[in-house]
């Protein structure tokens, strides 16, 4: 998409993203996504009267994690109360951090090589969720409301954007980027369909060289796609409002994925007045430099650094390869390719297996195991499927690939049933017979083929050549 | 009346049980409960459920607490499991916490018995119970008077022998204030010194629990039991309870204690009278008395009415109808929040409210809320200045004795002036105690106030007991 000539648009984005901690951020209560209604609750994160806060330490190392990977700087920190009145926040105040967050002033270098200022990526925490029955589903005009608290002070890290995007593809390329990043330290799934990662997209457009347009904010986006196409529709629609001359109104606008288009949500007429002020149930954050240096240690390669060798030994990659890249990247699975390239595995061929055949909550499998699969399937020791079959299995209960392959009957075939296979082939083809038993050894390769093609592949070659070696005495 | 000390030891030698204690208490309690309304709810089954549990205990040989058998009284913005907490408010009716405080369970731990809750201004806003929406606590020792807020009911409670040890909040002098209009003892700990998980928030810098008791050793009994680190507050102090019993005969020979104009200037007359007399008696016993002033306690008043109603505001957000307590139903959530909390809170939690929201407002933080903390600061310093050059601080705790109702409900800030000497030891996290001593106008209990910097409670306890000896009480 091009905005017409002459014009720009100016987007910041700001990424909510659950912590992957085992606790909430103030309590005790589990922080796990899909349990039943209001099961992992406490006084703390109902917001019960007489209650008090506790920091959880891990989501503060979280933080820092996210922090040190996007360059940024690490600084003893407030916590705020950010006030304001909604039923699924239990004390109707969000515990947030407002002119002192954890980590601010660093940047996002992009996989097209351009850079994305990072303002700043601070600790709050999650609200509770609302259910509307009847209506139209919204608050407004529902016969009833239900509220589960199970997200209630789950960790959050809000990371904000300087505006220095200009292109919707930019933008999804910083938000895959950062997704790479969220996955890659630990610090969330980065699941944008569970909502763990939430990306909320700050679009203005403006003339070339004129300074900022009003912004709208877009919220509701649940997929890179819907972020892009929500960018593009939204600078558009400013671009034409303004060449009508007409004004873009700051508001706060709904992606409506079905339809294709945002629609306003709330205007604001004025600055939202949230009255933050420090809380003073929780004391000041103040990282020394061991912890800070604990958790830098912490960190492995970043995505970058991981695509990079991965691209090393890969070499050119397809545009279809460049999703099985991200997959295996996120996925953390970009060592056991490399390790089965280095190993003699076809690079197009480890990355595709290691893109979609390795999925499971099972043990990671190893680069040995990994790579020695893939061998066999090389050598037509195993066709393709049965590759796919003994990596599956590898995923969910580890083990030997050779082991696995045998008891699932895949291993190369008996010398007893090869043999039978082989006489088989030999009376089917007597003329052939005759001149190999008479010296022509080339021949031996097609009885070979025959066999491999009888078995469908599970038949190793030497052992054929062998038995035909030793049917001509 | 025997001491709580000399109680607990009864209980544990076998010479009392906690039973007898607590039907001593209760019979107290039934005597003149309906005509002072000190207690909103009186736990009888679990009360004595729990002196059961002591009782049981010593027979079986156990140890047991220091406090074993001894009843307590808890106001009523402590929740305790099961037991209707209100903090004297409608809003809250019918919300039974399901959970303890920390103090609760510490109490229980060390043998005590709580038996009720006593009424409060609403949210423990208010210097003489005026504000509970359950109706005022009468004086004891005058009923046609104020007991004192916002912890009326718990210095009531004492004053009136229905328990020996009352448990209050002081967030700008809740304790000491009605301590001193009661007769009793009164200690407002520094800040982080007793738990506040558990206690209904009023303004959460600010608040602080502590004992109320007839004698400073009981109060230092009281206190060692509820002191002491809790990782459930991120603001408590790391350090274990302090051993406060073991100093309480320390004296204070060699003390230097600063007499405060600013603690004194305004009071009535008698009440001048008394912090002069306790100044010779402090001197009498070893002290070194200095004359100080120190004019940033002024501001501690106009600072401390914008810091506590802006926290209050946020703090009071959550009864919104939502979850728990009263809840008005209307067409919508905003219009149901609204409808609920008009409904659900007094005239003074609003007011408090409004102007803490307006103090956080945009616009105007900076010249309210910001300023204020800034004076904070200035106190803080102020105080550390001083504590540089003595080691306490002599004051009067309120400039008056018990006040007749509705003498200053008409006008908010001549009730707001009752907590002027008070004010200033909240807003700098550090410790005071009030001791009676002396009578004023009626007849009526004096109460004097010793201040000093964080962690000084021995010290403090040390000091209110020579005061308390030479006022013959043992």
């Amino acid at each position: 998409m091009t905005l017409p000539d002459g014009w720009e648009m100016v987007v910041g984005l700001e990424v909510h993203t659950e912590l992957k901690t085992r606790t909430k951020m103030f309590c005790g209560c589990r922080n796990e996504f899909g349990a039943p209604p209001n099961t992992h609750v406490c006084p703390v994160c109902l917001g019960l009267p007489g209650s008090l806060p506790v920091l959880n330490e891990r989501a503060v190392e979280l933080a820092m994690a996210i922090g040190l990977a996007l360059h940024c700087t690490i600084a003893p920190s407030t916590f705020h109360r950010k006030n304001y009145f909604y039923p699924d926040m239990p004390k109707d105040f969000q515990i947030s951090q407002y002119d002192r967050p954890i980590n601010a002033n660093g940047y996002l270098d992009l996989i097209d090589h351009s850079r994305v200022g990072i303002e700043r990526a601070h600790l709050e925490e999650d609200t509770g969720k609302s259910t509307h029955l009847g209506g139209s589903g919204r608050l407004h005009g529902a016969d009833r409301s239900l509220v589960d608290y199970n997200r209630s002070g789950v960790p959050l890290v809000e990371i904000v954007s300087a505006p220095d995007i200009r292109s919707s593809a930019q933008a999804r390329a910083y938000a895959s980027e950062l997704r790479a990043i969220l996955i890659a330290t630990g610090a969330s799934d980065g699941r944008m369909e569970e909502g763990s990662m939430r990306v909320d997209a700050n679009v203005s457009v403006r003339r070339a060289g004129q300074p900022y347009g009003t912004r709208c904010e877009i919220k509701n986006l649940n997929s890179l796609r819907s972020l892009q196409r929500a960018i593009d529709y939204e600078a558009e629609r400013q671009v034409a409002l303004v060449e009508s001359g007409e004004v873009v109104r700051q508001e706060t606008r709904h992606w409506d994925e079905a339809r294709g288009v945002t629609a306003t949500m709330r205007v604001k007429e004025e600055a939202d007045d949230y009255r933050y002020f420090r809380e003073p149930d929780l004391v000041d954050l103040a990282p020394d430099a061991s912890w800070v240096q604990r958790v830098r240690s912490g960190l492995g390669p970043l995505p970058a650094e991981r695509r990079a060798a991965l691209l090393a030994r890969v070499g050119e990659v397809s545009e279809a390869q460049r999703d099985a890249v991200a997959t295996v990247i996120d996925a953390g699975r970009d060592e056991v390719v490399r390790g089965a390239i280095d190993r003699g595995v076809d690079p197009a061929l480890a990355l595709a297996r290691a893109a979609n055949e390795l999925e499971s909550e099972g043990p990671a499998v190893s680069v040995d195991a990994f790579a020695e699969t893939l061998l066999m399937e090389q050598r037509g020791e195993l066709s393709a499927t049965q590759s796919k079959a003994v990596l599956a299995a590898l995923a969910q209960e580890g083990g030997d690939p050779h082991a696995i392959a045998a008891q699932r009957g895949f291993e190369r075939l008996s010398s007893n049933s090869l043999g039978a296979t082989l006489d088989e082939v030999i009376d089917q083809h007597p003329d052939e017979w005759r001149r190999y038993r008479d010296g022509d050894d080339k021949l031996a390769q097609f009885f070979v083929g025959l066999v491999m093609k009888a078995t469908r592949g599970q038949a190793d070659g030497k052992a054929v050549i062998a038995e035909l070696a030793a049917r001509r005495g | 009346m025997r001491s709580a000390g000399e109680i607990a030891r009864d209980v544990r030698e076998g010479a009392s049980s906690a039973g007898r204690e607590l039907e001593i208490a209760l019979s107290a309690i039934r005597a003149r409960n309906d005509e002072l309304n000190v207690f909103l709810y009186v736990d009888e089954a679990g009360a004595r459920l729990a002196a059961q549990r002591v009782d049981e205990a010593v027979a079986r040989g156990e140890r047991t607490g220091p406090l074993a058998g001894v009843p307590v009284a808890l106001k009523d913005n402590l929740c305790q499991r099961g037991i209707p907490t209100t903090c004297s408010s409608r809003i809250l009716e019918g919300w039974r916490p399901p959970y303890n405080a920390t103090v609760i369970d510490r109490l229980v731990a060390a043998g005590a018995v709580p038996v009720g809750k006593t009424n409060l201004d609403e949210f423990a806003m208010g210097s003489s119970t005026e504000t509970s929406a359950f109706g005022p606590t009468r004086n004891p020792l005058d009923p046609t008077r104020v007991p004192g807020g916002s912890s009326g009911g718990s210095a009531a409670a004492v004053a009136a022998d229905m328990t020996p040890l009352a448990l209050g909040s002081d967030t700008g002098g809740s304790i000491r204030q009605p301590a001193a209009l009661c007769g009793i003892v009164g200690v407002k700990p520094t800040y982080g010194l007793v738990s506040r998980y558990g206690l209904i928030a009023f303004a959460s810098s600010l608040d602080q629990i502590g004992p109320l008791s007839r004698s400073v050793a009981d109060a230092a009994l009281l206190l060692e039991v509820i002191a002491g680190h809790d990782p459930r507050d991120s603001t408590s102090l790391p350090e274990p309870a302090p051993s406060l019993r073991d100093h309480l005969d320390d004296g204070v020979v060699g003390r230097r204690i600063g007499v405060v104009r600013e603690l004194i200037d305004g009071a009535d007359p008698e009440v001048v009278a008394s912090v002069d007399r306790a100044a010779e008696v402090l001197r009498a016993a070893g002290a070194e008395l200095v004359p100080l002033s120190i004019p940033e306690l002024r501001l501690g008043l106009s600072a401390y009415y914008l810091i506590a109603p802006a926290e209050a505001s946020s703090n009071l957000a959550r009864f919104d109808g939502v979850r728990y307590g009263l809840r008005v139903d209307a067409d919508d959530v905003a219009a149901m929040n609204e409808a609920t909390r008009t409904a659900g809170f007094g005239a003074e939690v609003k007011r408090r409210i409004m102007l803490g929201t307006y103090a956080l407002s945009a616009g105007y933080y900076d010249a309210y809320y910001g300023q204020a903390l800034k004076v904070r600061t200035q106190m803080i310093e102020a105080f550390r200045r001083a504590y540089r050059e003595v080691d306490l601080l002599l004051g009067a705790t309120t400039p008056t004795v018990a006040f007749p109702f509705g003498s200053k409900t008409a006008n908010p800030m001549s009730m707001y002036l009752s907590d002027v000497f008070t004010i200033p030891t909240n807003l700098a996290g550090e410790a005071a105690i009030s001791v009676p001593f002396g009578v004023g106008e009626g007849g009526l209990p004096v109460g004097v106030q010793l201040l000093g910097p964080g962690r000084s409670e021995a010290r403090l306890l040390a000091a209110g007991r020579v005061l308390e000896l030479a006022e013959g009480r043992p």
